[in-house]
């Protein structure tokens, strides 16, 4: 039953025919090999695993493949232009927001979405916007730190 | 350099560039030299790499390749407590070098020397004097070949920027072209005793902040996690899971074959092994009913406290210091329930088999005692196992174990191909084991002039950490005594101190009101221990104690020591009907010399917001062996909206040799907001989950 499916993943197009109903997530660390988007819980409740679809925040775990068809789909993969990172990705770099670093790919897709959306957010809307991402070593005050430093420094982009 | 890269010895060497320097690693020699070392408690073993064991080669510890590249090797691991910046730091100090010059090679049994597992807040004050000693050990053994190659007293030279100078003849080489000379296998053989390391006065790379060389990788999303290794023809297992812990396998009466996927049963285990993870769950998902389960043990969370307390074999120890009047006899009991770590990345392993040979790539604290266990399991000898435990998604204690290490290597075994286990998070949540539950029961008695005159503190079940009192009672005495605990439990980051922490400075409150002192001044009156007395000062000043509060709000403090560090939090609670909000914690925390400011600060943040989650609401809710909460969206943590205003102020005792800080900044959290929110409610609270 495997369905030929085609999107738009970091700027390229791909097409694949797999079973419609498998994760995203599960095509792009096990069909794609990109293991950036990383899985935390399956329950879409902690969001290590977020991608831009069209732009949009999306947690990759439960968004069956066959909805991404005709989609442009971002990973942290896709951010940095060759050796350039994208201003959240140095945001974090120079912040050092992050412990064990699990949480961080999706962080930085979260904050990239946010920023798009409002370039200049407050503290409120930061913890707001971000609050359905997890960080188990609870490294939030340098999450936040991260994400105004990328405000400043155009990570609208 | 990849973790796929140093899949050999040989694969790691090349991947270095050619370096004379290895040559002696055998880990067995190691896991001798440590166990001497570990037997000797705080003694002086790294200081001078005197172990007590055998001779210990810097060459095990120091690979300088004829490049000049630097690399330092440790069986600690990584998973986001700091570990690797520390090591980093710790080698650059002594060799003079940038850490940026520094690559730090964590735990690859093959490769690196069992420095024992992560946990306990070992690294800063175990493994990292070892280090130094290794390092400048290298450093002098340089020296020396410099030395006798232009035939120069030591004393003369000096070491810059990975080259050894004489400044008189204007003369240089480098390291690595010292360290390929005929002689360099000789002078890196041994790490003298009482070898010198820089005095912390003159620290330039320790004691400044730094941060993990593989940053990079992290915001890129390019640092391969043990769930992101990937092998040629790698399968992906899943294994079918009882429906209620503590049930087995009766019987698998599966006859319906699923293409590509492959059953593996054997007794009271199966699993599958099937080319997409989605498969693999679908398969085990199709597999569940043909299965049959015995019955599961009968108990509850509901009767948790009550079933402790009567399990305890001899019966509860009660006080051996009656109160005489007039003192007033105080008696209470606390409780504290079952949590779960849950690390953001679920126990995984990748497993793979050449003939008898086994490689398994996973996450855990304990790789070397992993190794053994999977030894055991299969039974083959420990050599014929090489494990790598890439830096990992986070731990807190609950990776110590194998079990799914093990796990992979079966459906491997059987599959005949390298199969990954990606433990779902309804795993994590059940089948790993748990913080212990603990019933606390904390008896004193109160003179007329306020002092604490006797002090009886059972904890049971929970266990012995952070058990002693650290108040000056002229009669005190703390014990553990186990029960049945209905649950599998283990470490969890501080173990039992905070439980003990939590019961212990909760009763310090409720005796405060009863002598109707300050809390501040009452611990202060009773505190002898210089340390706790200076952290303790420190938070309520910087917190400013005693300071009006807005209407409805009330403020609570706390202190305690643990594993050589010391800590106090000061916490600012207001309850508005049933919400209760933490606006503001201060916490002043010490453990000597600091080396990592950055990650140590890093630390006691993230501990402050860790604690509040065991705090309000973390508590596994179990019924006859099922876990009723097995998910995020159950089971309460920590959130960006949680944040209170978080000071932390670190107190750095240069003149102190440096304990670990990876577990005492999370002890003190629970209590103050306790006690401040018992201020609020004038009814004193002594469970965990706090509910008002």
């Amino acid at each position: 039953m495997n369905q030929q499916i085609s999107f738009t993943l970091n700027g390229k197009p791909h097409s694949l025919a797999t079973d419609p109903d498998r994760p995203l997530i599960g095509v792009l660390r096990e069909d794609l090999g990109l293991h950036g988007t990383r899985f935390g819980c399956g329950e879409a409740q902690c969001a290590a695993c977020t991608v831009l679809v069209n732009g949009e925040r999306t947690y990759s775990c439960r968004m069956a493949v066959s909805e991404a068809d005709g989609q442009h789909i971002q990973t942290i993969e896709g951010l940095a232009t060759g050796e350039k990172l994208h201003p959240v990705q140095q945001a974090f770099l120079d912040e050092g927001a992050y412990q064990c670093g699990y949480c961080t790919s999706g962080m930085i897709m979260g904050a990239v979405a946010l920023l798009a959306d409002n370039p200049h957010p407050t503290d409120d809307q930061i913890i707001q916007f971000m609050n359905r991402h997890l960080c188990r070593c609870c490294g939030y005050v340098k999450i936040i730190a991260a994400i105004k430093r990328a405000a400043a420094t155009g990570g609208a982009q | 350099m990849t973790t796929l890269l140093r899949s050999t010895r040989r694969g790691f060497l090349q991947g270095l560039g050619a370096g004379l320097l290895i040559t002696i690693t055998d880990t067995r020699l190691f896991a001798q030299a440590e166990s001497g070392f570990q037997g000797r408690r705080g003694g002086r073993a790294g200081r001078g790499g005197a172990f007590g064991g055998a001779p210990v080669p810097i060459s095990a510890r120091i690979h300088i390749a004829h490049d000049g590249a630097v690399t330092v090797l440790s069986g600690k691991v990584e998973c986001g407590q700091g570990a690797r910046a520390e090591i980093g730091q710790a080698a650059a100090e002594e060799l003079r070098l940038h850490p940026d010059q520094i690559t730090v090679l964590l735990c690859d049994t093959t490769l690196c020397p069992n420095d024992g597992g992560t946990f306990g807040s070992q690294t800063t004050p175990r493994t990292i004097p070892v280090i130094r000693a290794a390092a400048a050990a290298a450093r002098l053994a340089l020296l020396e070949l410099a030395s006798r190659a232009w035939s120069v007293p030591a004393a003369e030279l000096d070491t810059h920027d990975g080259k050894v100078l004489h400044a008189a003849s204007h003369r240089e080489t480098s390291f690595g072209d010292l360290a390929a000379s005929d002689q360099a296998a000789q002078a890196f053989s041994q790490i003298p005793r009482n070898v010198t390391v820089t005095p912390v006065k003159d620290w330039k790379v320790m004691g400044a902040p730094a941060f993990r060389h593989d940053q990079r990788d992290m915001v890129t999303g390019r640092h391969a996690f043990p769930t992101d290794i990937t092998r040629p023809g790698m399968l992906y297992g899943k294994i079918l899971r009882p429906p209620a812990l503590g049930s087995t396998l009766t019987s698998l009466d599966a006859t319906t074959p699923i293409d590509g996927v492959t059953l593996v049963h054997d007794n009271d285990f199966a699993g599958v092994v099937a080319p997409t993870s989605f498969a693999a769950d679908n398969a085990i998902a199709a597999l569940a009913p043909a299965a049959k389960w015995s019955a599961p043990p009968t108990n509850s969370s509901e009767t948790l406290a009550a079933d402790l307390r009567a399990s305890v074999r001899g019966g509860v120890p009660t006080n051996p210091f009656p109160a005489h009047a007039p003192d007033k006899l105080f008696q209470q009991s606390y409780f504290t329930p079952y949590i779960q770590h849950a690390p953001l990345e679920p126990r995984t392993a990748v497993a793979e088999w050449a003939g008898s040979k086994l490689t398994v790539w996973t996450a855990t604290q304990n790789p070397f005692s992993v190794r053994s266990e999977l030894a055991r399991a299969f039974s083959i000898p420990e050599d014929d196992i090489h494990l790598i435990v890439p830096d990992f998604g986070g731990a807190f204690g609950g990776k110590h174990t194998g079990e799914c290490a093990i796990e992979a290597a079966r459906l491997a075994k059987a599959a005949g191909k390298p199969v990954i286990l990606r433990w779902s998070r309804a795993e994590e949540f059940t089948f790993a084991y748990f913080r212990p539950a603990a019933v606390i029961d904390v008896s004193a008695a109160l003179t007329p002039a306020r002092k604490i005159a006797s002090w009886f503190f059972v904890n049971i079940n929970s266990g012995n950490s952070g058990i002693d009192s650290p108040y000056a009672i002229p009669s005190k005495r703390s014990q553990y005594v186990t029960s049945a605990p209905p649950l599998r439990h283990g470490s969890y980051r501080g173990l039992a101190a905070t439980a003990n922490n939590f019961a212990r400075e909760c009763a310090m409150n409720e005796l405060a009101a009863l002598a109707s002192a300050d809390p501040l001044d009452f611990r202060l009156k009773h505190l002898d221990d210089s340390r706790l007395r200076d952290v303790l000062q420190a938070a309520a000043d910087k917190f400013n104690w005693g300071q009006k509060l807005p209407e409805g709000h009330a403020a609570g403090l706390a202190c305690g020591t643990e594993k050589g560090s010391y800590v106090a939090a000061c916490a600012e609670v207001s309850l508005d009907k049933n919400t209760i909000t933490v606006h503001r914690v201060v916490q002043t925390f010490e453990c000597g010399a600091i080396v990592n400011p950055l990650g140590l600060t890093q630390q006691v943040q993230g501990a402050i917001t860790q604690g509040l989650g065991p705090t309000f609401w973390e508590q596994i809710r179990f019924t006859n062996g099922h876990i009723e909460n097995a998910a995020f969206a159950k089971y309460r943590v920590p959130r960006f909206s949680d944040l209170p205003q978080i000071d932390v102020h670190l107190l750095d005792r240069k003149d102190i040799p440096s304990a670990g800080a990876g577990e005492t900044p999370l002890i003190c959290i629970a209590p103050a907001i306790t006690n401040a929110l018992t201020a609020l409610t004038h009814t004193p609270l002594r469970a965990l989950p706090l509910h008002v």
